[in-house]
Formats: structure tokens, C-alpha cells, sequence
């Protein structure tokens, strides 16, 4: 593995996601030590790559690569060096015109023994929603790899340190819940179906942090102005 | 034999201050406990088996860790001090705005929360005593939630101010006398210097928190808050104060300028303060829906449920101590 990429990983990834999450890890004796296999994980933040680059021990990290968007992450010859150098991206075509040439970069990952890390939401959803529908390219890939297991993973709170469109991270502590590894069952909507209710249990035994919820309506507003000084 | 011992080497032009005596048998009777604590984690697996014991374990590890950092802050005297505490307030802070109730519009706000611990530990590094001691609970208590005014979102806008103030007056301010006793003129008497007086705070609380679990674990019978800490028996709290007032009673002379009824109050009252330190904790925790404010030490969870009786002992411990050298 390239010196580069190490170096970053070790002193600038690592450091970074536990100075800005605090990197609580449950079920870490589930991750995967050897590929080819699948991470699947929920999406609300660029701290969720982060993250999940730096749960790995050295030794497993050296193959852990995420999918990510080659129009976003490839934008330009920086990011793109970055990418693909230091956070060693997988990247496919959001917009590709063959649905499944689209994963032919990810299938050879795998094929060559990699940890792949894919989010099957597609794109990076606010921090409290609920997941959003699968995307079935993980399906796929698992029915091109029946062999490697799909590891799902719950991360709790990223999309509050960076969300969407932010800019300045704040720090607040995450938490990746690792669930136990599913596998390719020949039938694409149970497999999806099966991961989802992983996902959403992972969710449920996830500490709270989270925004606080829209539970109840708007309090009735009176006509007057509440708390004027104008007596 | 000399009554102090100077390290051969300064740091950045500080020099550390040289340590007194009792403070190397303070930590080696420290350690002394450690190795008992160590022996009983491997020894109990071969007369009790059958239960599990590797929490006591990842206990035990974790206190070697945490011994170790605080006796390096302490030697190098109180910039190193300053620093470690720092950043225990920082996690602790952290983990307490992740889980205080919040709303989206608080994100900035939360992460400038986080400026309190450089500007509180700043005042304590230039010797601002008089800004210190107002500037978390009467300035930030007030801009904070102007703050959140100006950011327009009046939801749940009281619940989530006042938690906000919570977090960083127990996180940062409270813990930030410790630090602040390393400060103590050296023409006060003292008889271990600073540190030795930060050694005895940090001691007894830790040994309060021991002692109530232990006696807890072996006597435990009456439940004392059972709506709020359901593991909290009568047992453990008599014999945890009592065990703690009496460590204070015994030690408390050699670290600290303690005698006669000082030495009773403070005997009397620190392993008090502690015990309130943790079952209030534990009412926010129970409140939030969790047990532990994370998963950082192992055996211990956060470094908010490690230092939840310090943040009530470190304020009645400085405010006593003060009390008791200017009414010598």
C-alpha cells in the first residue's frame, strides 16, 4: 500500500475523527478482516467515510476502499489526487448510461480481495431522517460476490458534525454500531429488505445523538406581542 | 536525604517544580492499590468462577492509564496540568452537548461552546482568578442563550439553554479547579506543594468512587436511589464515606494544610460532595437514555462518568481549602 495514503490514515484521518467524533465503536469484532466483502452503511456526511476509515486495524485498513461518486469526487485534479490516493476511492458513474457497467470499477475491487464500502442510499441524506429507500446496486454486487459477507453499519450522529452543505465541522461524538453480517440469498428485494430491517434495528440501539425531534405542533400564538415591555 | 527532588530538565524554559517527598509515596501507594486491584481481577476468575470479570479488568487497565497520565501532568507541574485538563474537559463537554437536547439551529452554537475551554483554561494560564470565577457562570450564562436568540429558533429554547449552561459549567468551569490549585502561591503553607494539594482531591474523589462500588459490590443491600441510579445502595455510600473520610483524616495532613477541624470538615464533607457528583449525573443520564456518556475508557465508559463526582468535589474542595489558609 502506498506511503502516502498510510501516513494520511494514520495521522491525519485518525486523529481527526476522534478529535472530531470521538470514534465509539460497538460490534467491532463484526467488521471483516480479510475481502472480498461489503460494508454497507447508512449516509448523512463526508465524517461517515471519515469514520469508517479509521474503525478498521492496520493491516485490514490497507484494503478498505469506499464507492464514491466520480463526478463529485473526481471534480478536479486535487480532490481527485486526494480521492483516490489518500482516501483510495472506488469510483463509479452516478449518471452512467449502462446500469451495470456502472459497478464494473467496484466488482474489481472485490475481485482483487478488497473491503469495499458502499451506501446503498446513494447520497447523503439530513441527519435525523429516516433511511432513505436502498438503491439496488449493493444487491448487485453481492449477487456478483455470494461468497463475501455484507456487513451492515449503523453510524449515529455524523450528519450533526458535518451535514450536508456545512462547512466548519463541530465536533460531537458518533457512534458506528457494526450489525452482523448478512449474504446474498439469490433474490435481490429480500436481500435489500433484509438489510434494511438490519440497518433500522442497528439504528434502534444507537444512542441518542440526535437533534432533538418535531414532536409536538407549533404552541397557539395569541394575536398580541407575549413579553413586550410597552405597558 | 532532601525534602524535594528536582527533574534534571526544563520544559520550553519552564522549569518543573521540584517534587516534594510524599507525593512519590502518594503514588506509590497508588500503585499499591493498582497492583491489588490487578491481583483481584486475576485472582477472583480462580476462587469465584463462574462470573464474568473482564469489566473489572478493562477497570483496573484503564486506572493504570489514567494514573499514569495524571502523574506525568502532575511532575512536569501546572502548564502540563493545565493541558491534560483541558482536554478532558473538552471530551467531556463533547460528550455532554451530544447528548443534551438540540435542535439543528444549535450547530454553531455548539460549536462555540467549545471557545469556553480555551478562554476559561486561558484565565487560569495568566492567573485571572476574579475572571475566572465569573466569566462561565455570569458570561457565557448570558450570551450564550442571547446566542441562540439571535439564531431565531424558540423551540424547547429554555430546556436547551439551561442543558447547555449545565454542560459547560460542570465540564469546564468545575473541573477547571483542579488546574486552578496548581496555581496556589508558593508562599502559602503548604506541605507538598500544589500538586500536592491536587493530588488529595484527585485521591479521595477516586477513592470515594472506588470505595462506594466496592462496598456496594459486597455489602449491598438497601437500595438508596432506586428511581435514579439503581446500583446505589445504602451500604456502599455509608462505606464509601466512611472509608473515604478516613483516607482524608490519615493522609490529609501530608499533602495539604489541613489540621484539628478543618481536617474533620474536609473529611467530612468531600466524600459527600462526591456522592452527590455522581447520583446527579446519573438523574441527567437516566433522563437522556443512556448509561454511559460513551464508550472511551474501557470498563469505565466516558470521561463524563469518570469525572462526575469531580465536578462537584473540585469546587468544594478549592472554596474549603481557600476558605481554610485565608482564615488561618
Amino acid at each position: 500500500m502506498n506511503l502516502a495514503r498510510h501516513a494520511f490514515l494514520r495521522l491525519i484521518a485518525r486523529p481527526l475523527a476522534r478529535f472530531l467524533t470521538g470514534a465509539d465503536v460497538i460490534g467491532r469484532e463484526r467488521l471483516p478482516r480479510a475481502g472480498p466483502a461489503i460494508i454497507a452503511a447508512n449516509h448523512t456526511s463526508h465524517v461517515d467515510t471519515l469514520l469508517l476509515l479509521t474503525v478498521f486495524p492496520p493491516g485490514v485498513v490497507e484494503r478498505v476502499r469506499p464507492v464514491a461518486a466520480a463526478d463529485y469526487f473526481l471534480r478536479g485534479p486535487v480532490i481527485g489526487w486526494f480521492s483516490r490516493t489518500l482516501v483510495g476511492i472506488v469510483p463509479v458513474a452516478r449518471d452512467g448510461g449502462l446500469r451495470d457497467d456502472v459497478l464494473a470499477p467496484a466488482r474489481a475491487a472485490l475481485a482483487a480481495g478488497d473491503i469495499v464500502i458502499i451506501f446503498p442510499e446513494g447520497t447523503r441524506g439530513p441527519a435525523n431522517d429516516e433511511l432513505a429507500p436502498l438503491k439496488s446496486g449493493v444487491a448487485r454486487l453481492a449477487a456478483a460476490f455470494p461468497d463475501a459477507p455484507v456487513t451492515p453499519v449503523w453510524i449515529e450522529g455524523a450528519g450533526r458534525v458535518l451535514p450536508k452543505g456545512a462547512f466548519l465541522p463541530a465536533p460531537m461524538n458518533c457512534t458506528v454500531l457494526v450489525g452482523e453480517p448478512i449474504r446474498w440469498t439469490g433474490d435481490k428485494t429480500a436481500f435489500l429488505n433484509a438489510l434494511r430491517g438490519s440497518l433500522e434495528a442497528l439504528r434502534k440501539t444507537a444512542p441518542p445523538q440526535r437533534w432533538l425531534q418535531e414532536a409536538e405542533p407549533d404552541p397557539p400564538r395569541s394575536s398580541g406581542e407575549v413579553g413586550g415591555s410597552e405597558l | 536525604m532532601s525534602d524535594v527532588i528536582s527533574l534534571p530538565f526544563s520544559l520550553f524554559g519552564y522549569a518543573p517544580p521540584p517534587l516534594a517527598w510524599p507525593l512519590l509515596w502518594g503514588l506509590a501507594g497508588v500503585i499499591a492499590l493498582l497492583t491489588l486491584g490487578a491481583l483481584a481481577a486475576a485472582l477472583l476468575p480462580l476462587v469465584r468462577p463462574g462470573r464474568d470479570y473482564s469489566d473489572l479488568k478493562a477497570r483496573v487497565n484503564s486506572w493504570w492509564v489514567m494514573v499514569a497520565l495524571l502523574a506525568t501532568a502532575l511532575a512536569l507541574g501546572w502548564p502540563a496540568t493545565l493541558a491534560l485538563f483541558a482536554v478532558v474537559s473538552f471530551i467531556a463537554l463533547r460528550e455532554f452537548l451530544s447528548l443534551a437536547p438540540a435542535r439543528p439551529e444549535d450547530r454553531l452554537i455548539i460549536l462555540g461552546s467549545y471557545l469556553v475551554v480555551p478562554m476559561s483554561y486561558g484565565f487560569i494560564a495568566i492567573n485571572e482568578y476574579g475572571i475566572y470565577l465569573v466569566f462561565v457562570p455570569v458570561w457565557v450564562f448570558l450570551v450564550t442563550p442571547f446566542l441562540m436568540a439571535m439564531a431565531g429558533q424558540t423551540r424547547n429554547y429554555l430546556q436547551r439553554a439551561s442543558s447547555f449552561h449545565w454542560g459547560q459549567v460542570t465540564c469546564v468551569y468545575a473541573i477547571g479547579f483542579v488546574v486552578f490549585l496548581m496555581r496556589t502561591p508558593a508562599h502559602l503553607p503548604m506541605p507538598a506543594g500544589p500538586a500536592g494539594l491536587v493530588f488529595l482531591l484527585l485521591a479521595a474523589t477516586e477513592f470515594n468512587d472506588v470505595a462506594q462500588y466496592v462496598w456496594g459490590k459486597l455489602f449491598g443491600r438497601h437500595k438508596i436511589m432506586p428511581t435514579v441510579s439503581p446500583n446505589k445502595t445504602w451500604e456502599g455510600f455509608v462505606g464509601g464515606w466512611a472509608s473515604t473520610a478516613a483516607l482524608i483524616w490519615l493522609i490529609g495532613p501530608i499533602f495539604a494544610p489541613l489540621a484539628g477541624a478543618n481536617l474533620a470538615i474536609m473529611a467530612a464533607l468531600l466524600p459527600l460532595a462526591g456522592f452527590a457528583g455522581d447520583v446527579t449525573m446519573s438523574a441527567i443520564k437516566r433522563d437522556i437514555g443512556v448509561k454511559d456518556t460513551s464508550h472511551l475508557i474501557p470498563g469505565h465508559g466516558g470521561v463524563l462518568d469518570r469525572i462526575d463526582s469531580l465536578t462537584f468535589t473540585a469546587p468544594l474542595y478549592f472554596h474549603l481549602m481557600t476558605f481554610f489558609i485565608l482564615h488561618r
